[in-house]
Order: C-alpha cells, then structure tokens, then sequence
C-alpha cells in the first residue's frame, strides 16, 4: 500500500505535559518543534514573540523539543536543561535564555544560566548529569517525527502543518484565519 | 516499483573499496533513501533527520541505505562532515543504473528522485513514496512501513 502523503498532522495532541503560554482556552493553538542550537530557531525565536504580542491572549503557543544532536552537539543537554527549569517552574526564561545566549551553550553555560535565573542551580547540575529528562525529550523528538517534522523549526496551527512561510506578517495572517 | 514486486538486486560502492549488494541484508527489512545529490541543503536535512533516529530504525532490525548519483568521495566527506553513520551508496557508474531499474531516475536532471522503498526481509518491496524534489519527506512514512512489516505475513 503505496500511500500519498496527506497534510501532517499532530501525532500527540497538545496535552497538560506541554509547557505552553497563552490560555489554555485560546482561539489558535501554535505549536513549534525547535532546537535550542538551530540558527533557523533563533531567528524563529523572536519572530514567535511577536506574533505572541499581535495576537495577545487569543494565541497559546506550544514548545516541544526537536534536538538535531548529531549536528547540534548542545542542543539535547540544552533541552535537558530546559526541563530542569520547568521543573522548578521556569522553562520559558530558560527557552528565551537558551536562544539568546545560543553562542553558549557548554554545560557549565547552562547551569551558569539557572543560577543567573534563581534556580536551584546545583539541583539542575544534578539533573543534568543524571539525564533526568533525556527521555521526555526523546519522547517530544519522536512525537514530532510521528508528525512528519523534517527538520527545524517545523510548526503546527491548530494541530496541521504550517509549511508557508514564518516570518511574522504570514505567520500572524495565518494565525489570524485559523 | 509497486509494493509486492521484488526489489531489484544491486551492488554498488559505499567507499572506495568497499561495496553493499541489497541481497547482504536477506532477513532484515531495508530502506533505501534516493536523495538527488550530496551537499544540497534539504538533503543534508533529510540525511540528517534520518542519522537521529537510527536507533528507531533498529527496533525493527532495518538496514538504511542512502542512494545517489554522487561518487564514493563525494559521499565520503558529506558523510564525515555531517557525521553520518548509515552507508551511503554511490549509483555512479554507469550513472543513475540502480535508480532506473526502480524507476525513480530524472532524465532532465540527471539525478534521482527523493523516493524511499522499504523492502521486507524477503527481498519484497513493501512500500514507497516519491516526494516532491524540494520537500523533506521525513521519516514517519518508513516507521509506519517497518510497523506494518510486523504485522504482515513476517
């Protein structure tokens, strides 16, 4: 059975283990696969953002991991990482730090960023060696190659595939229609 | 090259000095890759995405197998620089002979098409896909093809 491809879809619904801002009610779900290493994800970072202010509360925005650790050799610490954060409540100053600061991103970098960041710093260096999260992440990486993510950053909009482009003018005209 | 046909044996070099016939791996399901050309960026993605998640492969015992037009050491220094850790086969002399016998050959580019094939551990094609050239057809289509084989008649 030779099948036609049709528009990918999300394979796992956005659920309560997802870290997400916005209302958990909102009109438009947007989803991202990204990569705390990919330069696409860091140019995507801030176009999110403002997307996130056009919209307002509207819009609830979902980040789920997609590391490329074979060519990204950080990325899939720096997503262990930012779990460790969200365990203490801070994954999105964690993801908004982790892409601010892509140039840096060794292990003592990170922790460095949970102690600027008033976690328990010494806790996420625990974590991190332990690989506490290692499997979450996998999980969210193979939910997303379920989903047909080819690559970073791959987004959804209301669960489909949204192959156009992301800068924010088409990115918020779509959301708008969604 | 429709599911239930017999895949076309090859050999064909994967280095310099070391070639890979599809009859070696007799048992175990195959996935052949045809991509159009090393270095091309939406290649390197796709290869890329496919180096993530051998380990997946692996489940099922499959064998993955990239395919294209490109020499042995073309293939040698994309594989080293984008650290590649599955073969990848070089339909090269004479050109795009593998591609064509299954029918994912392009006349006008001469490259082949991104098409996947997974073959079962008979030798049989189970399924297929041609993408549109630019497009990443990334991996769900093979995994749910390698699920399928399991609950066929192996």
């Amino acid at each position: 059975m030779s099948k036609k491809r049709d528009a990918a879809v999300l394979a796992v619904p956005v659920g309560d283990d997802d870290h997400f801002q916005g209302p958990a009610d909102a009109a438009v779900t947007l989803v991202e696969y990204g990569d705390f290493e990919c330069p696409h994800c860091r140019r995507a970072y801030p176009i999110v953002k403002e997307v996130q202010r056009r919209l307002g509360p509207r819009l609830r925005f979902v980040f789920r991991h997609f590391p490329l650790k074979e060519v990204h050799v950080h990325a899939e610490h720096a997503a262990e990482v930012a779990e460790a954060a969200g365990a203490q409540g801070k994954f999105w100053v964690m993801h908004d730090r982790l892409f601010e600061r892509q140039f840096a991103l060794e292990d003592d970098n990170l922790i460095e960023y949970a102690a600027e960041l008033g976690l328990d710093a010494a806790r996420v260096a625990r974590e991190l060696a332990a690989h506490i999260y290692k499997a979450q992440v996998r999980d969210d990486f193979m939910s997303g190659v379920r989903s047909g993510v080819n690559g970073t950053p791959t987004f959804f909009i209301n669960g489909v595939r949204y192959d156009a482009s992301w800068d924010a003018d088409p990115l918020a005209a779509a959301l708008e229609v969604a | 090259m429709s599911p239930g046909i017999p895949a076309p044996d090859f050999t064909l070099h994967s280095t310099p000095d070391q070639t890979v016939s599809l009859r070696d791996f007799r048992g175990r399901p195959v996935i052949l890759a045809f991509y159009p050309a090393d270095w091309s960026p939406v290649c390197g993605d796709q290869m890329a995405l496919y180096n993530e998640i051998l380990s997946e492969f692996q489940r099922y015992d499959a064998e993955l197998l990239g395919i294209s037009v490109d020499g042995v050491w073309s293939h040698l220094a994309f594989t080293e620089q984008r650290k590649l850790h599955f073969p990848l086969l070089a339909d090269f002399e004479p050109k795009g002979a593998v591609a064509r016998r299954y029918g994912v050959y392009r006349d006008g580019e001469g490259t082949t098409e991104r098409a996947l094939f997974v073959i079962d551990g008979d030798g049989i094609v189970r399924w297929s896909y041609v993408s549109p050239i630019g497009v990443n057809p990334g991996a769900d289509g093979i995994l749910r093809a390698l699920e399928g084989l399991g609950k066929g008649k192996r």
